[in-house]
This record gives structure tokens, C-alpha cells and sequence, in this order.
């Protein structure tokens, strides 16, 4: 039989030490005690959260594609594809810190709260350590608060918003699209040059976070130039019909008609525009001309030949000639028979990107990532030189400007690149008053 | 002025869907008393019968162009439809093109088969059940439905267009002394606001002039009586299934040009439809006629910047807004029958 006995120097003691590590920073604490979801066995799982399921379906199965054709490359399968071209050369096709990688994938549906419940099951259930993927700037901006609260590294699909890596930017979510105000630098001197600098733009805008900062921008960007906003109407996201709002437009003295519109709303408003003959109008003694500021070669399809023409953007088009290029359209290409869309470029490069970044780094804590992706800068990824900006998060580098192809010879050959605007061009500063409004915060490991 | 007429043009083709789509609906509630929410998807499968039509019409074969190449760089597939080769280049891309007005003939069959079959198949073991099952069952036999077209047919909208004869807009500003391209309006609309007024034409005339249309409407008032007569009225009922099922499939087919057609469009026009129905009085053809046209055009008028100038927001709400001072004032609609969902 023992007998406990208290002393007034042993309480003493216990204090301080239970205090010292009560006031212990937690990344200590945390490198101590580990992370969310540390890999412990032979592999380490990522988590695709794509729309498979909704109406971008179509741009979340391209995604899932490009990501499973990552996964191969990382697992040494394949041909490797841009593991090839990549400027970093940490990666040696044997998985992740010799971790052999699957993946999990989840339905965003492209709605906000589905996205999450997804990604926090990806999380919770089946140990996920990344997630990769989505359509939507909501979604985008959602999923990238969650794995902030939960100690996951967010490597966001397409989202163009300026807010992901604005407002609404985080330490642990990274951003390889472009956004909005690089969408207007890059289109504001093309537009210029072929429409010159004395227009009247009127804008139709999704009313939602993607579609305010794009029209924000593209309206600061060519007022700068000389052209005059005459109007800005906000449609609803549910809009299927939209010859109500284009019938405005013939009577407003309007000469060029921007469309803030992504996904079905740029097709069927682009649909009603070309029915209504605009695009045929002449108007204050000028040809009347359509914007679409952000271009998809999968929306391109459904809109049909009603693109032939029309000037809009893109992050990364499968015709470039680089050979980070031409080496993923070859690997995917090959496995997948089709020519990959900007989307599947973005998530296959944002999941290279992550496992380098890993490597590097020597560990999965996504502390150490967040580090190793902050300034990083490398290159042979299809987009020139880039650099992951450390104060926002947000990936610099050159923007296409594009145009709907008069001719096309096939299914996949809708548009055309007019040119490749260069990075310094598209460029700004961290605290630009259109990002304004949100900081990146401490990294969180979770646990 | 010329805002005012072009709204009006606009107003009158939405409300042409609005109504066929409600037309359908009613005939279905006067008939069986089913609250069908799958109705929306059968306007969906409508305008997939232009899609079909015009895929079957271009099955092509494929002949590899060594003077072009794919994007890698192999010889370029060329696809040339069948129906080129049979009937001449011109007279081919002729057929090809008039697809969606073919779409008519394919789509009636095929949209009473499925009629047919939905009524026989499911809803007929829930007329005598509560209105909320009918239209738990009927909302998931909808999605159902719209998942078969996405996975056949992909999430992406398909656009069919309307033959060249009719690409382009006619300029009313001119007949009416506007400056010219002031007040235009696309051919199709144009033509879709006539075919709508045709159908329902069609269809008041089918009920009110023959034999089979009189009996139909004498068990809509009392189906008890009108079988103890000896006449099979279960058996007519499900004909008025397939013919809703065709107007809500034609209303799609002639649709497809206007709007891209994809999967989820049913669900875009069924709630509104179901306003459509409530405004005009359950049960009530004119009503639902009537109410579609003008809610149509009342959702129009309401994009209009002057009007959402002062009521920001007014063009999302107007039609429910109508709704609540519809029902406030008379409870069964604008045209409704006493006894109709009130029990």
C-alpha cells in the first residue's frame, strides 16, 4: 500500500511545467504531436472534390481525369507527362516521400454546402491530407475556409474570383488559375486594338462573388482605356432565359455587349445575344462586338458556333507549344482520346505542384508545404515561368487571350489563341484594392 | 415605347412555354388528379428528342485526312454523314438542318410511349393516394428521369439550332416607325409563339369538338357518373396522360433551338409552371393558358432596368408576388372550379 502525499515544492513544480506547456506555441506542440491525417502506412491519400454531378459535371469529370493521370505520373506509371518538363526535380515517379499515393474523390455538386460535407468527409473518414479540385469561386472559397479550419492544404481548381486569393484568402489554400483583374489586363489592349477606345460596353453579370469582381475588373480595365460602362445589370445564377436582358441592350446605345457569365449562363446568354442579332447590329456607327471575359473549351462546345469571333480569356489552352504543353496533351491525349480543357490543367498541375512541394519540404505537415509553396517559382509546366506569390497565394504568370475559331476543322478545335499576354502585364501589387480585405492568417496544421 | 413592345414580344414567348408546359399539367390534375412533378422532365425529354433526331441524322462515317492533323498530331478524323452520302451533299445538310422541325414527328410517338408507360407503369398506383405522395414519387421519378438524360448525354448544354431559314431577327421597329433595328425579334421565337398558339388551339379544339374530347371533359366535372354511363373513362384518362406528356414534349422539341438544351432545364420551368397552374385555377385549361401568357409577360416587363430601377430585385419575385395577391383575392386562382383541392 503507497501513500500520495502533496508537498508545496512538488505543486510548485507541477505548475510550472504544466504551464510552461500550456504556453507553448502550438507549432510546436503540433510538429510534436503530428498532424491531421499524418500518412503512417505505405501511402498517403489525396482528396478530389470535383462537380461530378450538376452542371459543370462535365468540367469536374475532365478534372477527375487529369487527376488520376497525376496520381499515375506520381506513381511512376505512365510516361510521366510534365514530371518531364517540370522545373523542380524533387519528384522521382515513386510517390510522395517514397508514400505510394491513391486518391478519394468527392461531389461538390457545385454547391457551397455539398462541396464542404464532401471535402470534410474526405477529411474526417478517409484521411485525406490534400484537396484538389472544384468549379466554382463559391465553392472555391467555401472548401478553402474548411480546410483551414481543419489543417488540410486546399489546392483550389478553377476559381476565378478575385476573393479566393482577396478577401477571402487563407494560409493553407493555394491558387494556380487566374482571376478576374488578370483576365481584364491581359483583354483591355487586345480589345483595344481591335475595337479601338471609343466604345459603350454594357455589362450582363452573374450575381454572385465570381461575376462582381470580374465585372469589377474588366470595367475598371477598359474605362482606363477610354471605353464608357453604360450599364451593369446583375442576373440572377438560375437564369436560363435571358432574351429579357438582352432586349435592353438593343436600345441603350450600347456598341459592345460584356458577359460576366460562366458555365450555362455564357452559353445560353451568348445564344440569346447571337439570336438577336446583335453581333450583326452596326451601333454609333460601329460593328456591335460580344466579351466573354472568361472562356472554357468545354462552355465553348455548347455555345457552339455562336462563339466564332467572340474575345476572352484562358489560363492554359491544350494548342500551346511549350513542351510542358505538349508533353500533358501527349499523356492525356493518349489515355483519354480527347485534347485536355484549362481546367484539367489546373488540377493536374495544383496536385504535382503539392507532392513536389512535399518533397521538398520532407514532410506532409502542411506547415512545411505552405512554406515550400510560398514564393516558390519554377517552370516548365505549361505556363511559362510562375511564382506562387507568398503574401496572397495567388500563381503569376502569362494569360491567354483567346477568340471563338471561324472555321473550326473539329469537336475540340473551337477556339484560338490570339495572344499569350505576358506575366509583368497581368501583374499587381499584394494589397491592390480589388483583393483588399482579408488576411492569409497562420498556417494551420490541424490535430 | 420600343422597350415596352420588345418586353411584350419577349413576354409572349415565355409565357408560350409557361402555358404549354401548364396546359399539360392541367390536363393531367383534371383528368386523374395527379400532381405530376415529373411533367417538367418530360419538356426536358421533349427537347432531347431534337438532340437524338439530330445526332441520328448525323451518324457519320470516318475517313482519316493525311493533309490535316488532331491536336496530336496524327491524321485528322473527318466525319461525313450518311445522309450526305445518300442524298447529295445539299439535300444531306438540308435534312440535317431542318432537324428540330422533323424533331415534331419523331417526338410525338416516342413522348406518348413514355406517357404511356409513367402513368401505367407508376402513377396509376397513386391516384388514390395523399397529393404530397403523388408528388414525392413524381419529383423523384424527375430526377430519375433528368439522370438517365446526363449520363447518356453528358452535363454540358447541346446546342440544336434552328434551321438557317430561320436564323435571324425581323425588325418590327420599322413596320412601326421605329428607327430600324430598334425592335427586333429573333425568327425562332417568332415561330415558337405561333406553334404554341397552334397546339393549344389543337388541343381546346380535340376536347370541345369530338366525341372522345366530350367524354373526357364529362368525367373531368364527374367521373363517377360518366362511368356509370359504361363508358371506360380510366381508359381515356391515360390517352390524356400521353397527350400531356406529347404537348409538354413538343413544347421541348421546339424549345431546343432557343435554349441549349441540358438536362436540368425541366426543373427550371417546373415551379414556375406550378405557379402558372395555381394562378390560373387547378383544373382550369383556360386558366392555365391565361395565367402563362400573362405571367410571362409580367416577368418581362419586370427585367426592364426603368422598372428595377425603383424595385431591385422585382424580375425574381413578380410571379410569386402575383401569385400571393391572386390567392388573396380568389383563392381558387383566376379561372379555378369550386371543389377542385378543396377537400
Amino acid at each position: 500500500m503507497s501513500k500520495f502525499t502533496t508537498t508545496r515544492r512538488g505543486l510548485i513544480k507541477s505548475g510550472v511545467v504544466g504551464g510552461a506547456g500550456l504556453a507553448m506555441p502550438t507549432i510546436f506542440t503540433s510538429s510534436a504531436f503530428g498532424y491531421t491525417n499524418e500518412p503512417t502506412g505505405s501511402t498517403v491519400t489525396l482528396g478530389f472534390n470535383v462537380p461530378q454531378t450538376g452542371p459543370y459535371a462535365e468540367e469536374g469529370l475532365d478534372e477527375l481525369r487529369a487527376q488520376e493521370l497525376a496520381v499515375e505520373h506520381l506513381n511512376g506509371m505512365g510516361d510521366g507527362g510534365m514530371l518531364n518538363t517540370f522545373s523542380s526535380k524533387a519528384l522521382k515517379g515513386n510517390g510522395i516521400l517514397g508514400k505510394k499515393v491513391q486518391f478519394v474523390t468527392g461531389d461538390t455538386q457545385t454547391k457551397s454546402d455539398a462541396a464542404r460535407a464532401s471535402a470534410k468527409s474526405m477529411i474526417e473518414k478517409d484521411g485525406a491530407v490534400m484537396i484538389n479540385g472544384g468549379s466554382s469561386s463559391g465553392v472555391a472559397v467555401a472548401v478553402q475556409g474548411l480546410c483551414q479550419e481543419a489543417g488540410v492544404i486546399f489546392m483550389a481548381g478553377l476559381t476565378h474570383s478575385n476573393d479566393t486569393t482577396g478577401k477571402d484568402k487563407k494560409r493553407n489554400g493555394f491558387r494556380h488559375f487566374f482571376n478576374g483583374y488578370m483576365s481584364a489586363a491581359a483583354l483591355a489592349p487586345v480589345l483595344k486594338n481591335a475595337y479601338g477606345s471609343d466604345r459603350r460596353a454594357y455589362h450582363l453579370t452573374a450575381d454572385y462573388t465570381w461575376g462582381w469582381t470580374q465585372q469589377e475588373s474588366i470595367a475598371a480595365a477598359t474605362e482606363a482605356m477610354g471605353w464608357e460602362t453604360v450599364n451593369n445589370v446583375l442576373t440572377p445564377l438560375a437564369s436560363t432565359d435571358f432574351s429579357s436582358y438582352i432586349a435592353p441592350v438593343l436600345n441603350s446605345g450600347a456598341d459592345v455587349l460584356v458577359l460576366n457569365h460562366y458555365g450555362g449562363n455564357m452559353v445560353n446568354s451568348l445564344t440569346n445575344a447571337i439570336q438577336f442579332g446583335l453581333r450583326d447590329k452596326i451601333v454609333n456607327g460601329k460593328q456591335f462586338e460580344i466579351v466573354v471575359p472568361l472562356y472554357s473549351e468545354l462552355m465553348a462546345a455548347g455555345a457552339g458556333k455562336n462563339v466564332e469571333g467572340v474575345i476572352g480569356s484562358m489560363n492554359w489552352n491544350w494548342q500551346l507549344q511549350d513542351d510542358g504543353t505538349q508533353a500533358f496533351v501527349k499523356s492525356f491525349g493518349e489515355k483519354y482520346g480527347r485534347p485536355p480543357s484549362n481546367s484539367a490543367h489546373t488540377c493536374y498541375v495544383q496536385t504535382l505542384l503539392y507532392a513536389d512541394a512535399c518533397e521538398r519540404a520532407g514532410t506532409f505537415n502542411p506547415c512545411g508545404v505552405v512554406d515550400a509553396l510560398e514564393g516558390f517559382e519554377f517552370d516548365g509546366m505549361g505556363n511559362g515561368p510562375v511564382l506562387y506569390r507568398a503574401e496572397d497565394h495567388q500563381c503569376f504568370k502569362d494569360v491567354l487571350v483567346m477568340k471563338g475559331k471561324e472555321n473550326p476543322t473539329n469537336e475540340y478545335d473551337t477556339l484560338e489563341i490570339v495572344e499569350v499576354t505576358p506575366r509583368a502585364q497581368v501583374e499587381y501589387a499584394p494589397d491592390h484594392p480589388m483583393f483588399a480585405g482579408g488576411e492569409l492568417g497562420a498556417c494551420n496544421p490541424g490535430a | 415605347m420600343d422597350a415596352i413592345i420588345l418586353q411584350l414580344l419577349n413576354g409572349l414567348d415565355k409565357g408560350s412555354a409557361y402555358a404549354l408546359i401548364a396546359l399539360g399539367l392541367t390536363l393531367i390534375f383534371g383528368t386523374l388528379g395527379v400532381v405530376n412533378f415529373a411533367h417538367g422532365a418530360l419538356f426536358m425529354i421533349g427537347a432531347f428528342c431534337a438532340v437524338t433526331l439530330q445526332r441520328i441524322l448525323s451518324f457519320s462515317y470516318v475517313v482519316e485526312d493525311p493533309t490535316q492533323k488532331d491536336f496530336l498530331g496524327r491524321p485528322l478524323k473527318v466525319q461525313t454523314p450518311y445522309i450526305e452520302s445518300w442524298f447529295g451533299p445539299d439535300f444531306g445538310s438540308a435534312i440535317i438542318d431542318w432537324s428540330v422541325p422533323l424533331a415534331i414527328l419523331f417526338s410525338i410517338p416516342i413522348m406518348i410511349a413514355i406517357g404511356f408507360i409513367m402513368e401505367r407503369g407508376l402513377i396509376k398506383h397513386f391516384y388514390k393516394r395523399p397529393h404530397a405522395d403523388q408528388i414525392l414519387v413524381t419529383f423523384g421519378l424527375a430526377i430519375v428521369l433528368q439522370e438517365i438524360v446526363r449520363t447518356y448525354y453528358g452535363a454540358n448544354p447541346i446546342q440544336t439550332p434552328a434551321p438557317q431559314a430561320f436564323v435571324g431577327s425581323f425588325d418590327f421597329g420599322s413596320l412601326l416607325g421605329f428607327d430600324p433595328n430598334v425592335v427586333i425579334y429573333p425568327y425562332w421565337r417568332m415561330v415558337y409563339f405561333g406553334f404554341s398558339a397552334l397546339i393549344i388551339g389543337a388541343v381546346f379544339a380535340f376536347l370541345r369538338f369530338t366525341t372522345f374530347g366530350m367524354v373526357v371533359r364529362a368525367g373531368m366535372a364527374d367521373r363517377e357518373t360518366v362511368g356509370l354511363l359504361g363508358l371506360n373513362i380510366d381508359k381515356r384518362f391515360t390517352l390524356m396522360f400521353g397527350l400531356a406528356a406529347a404537348v409538354a414534349g413538343l413544347a421541348g422539341v421546339m424549345y431546343a433551338p432557343i435554349n441549349a438544351p441540358n438536362y436540368h432545364m425541366g426543373m427550371d420551368f417546373l415551379v414556375l409552371s406550378f405557379v402558372v397552374v395555381v394562378v390560373g385555377g387547378m383544373g382550369s385549361l383556360p386558366g392555365a393558358v391565361l395565367a402563362g401568357f400573362m405571367l410571362g409577360i409580367l416577368e418581362s416587363f419586370a427585367s426592364m432596368n426603368e422598372v428595377k430601377d425603383y424595385f431591385d430585385g422585382i424580375d425574381q419575385i413578380i410571379i410569386y408576388l402575383v401569385a400571393i395577391v391572386v390567392l388573396l383575392t380568389r383563392p381558387r386562382g383566376l379561372m379555378g372550379r369550386k371543389g377542385v383541392m378543396e377537400d
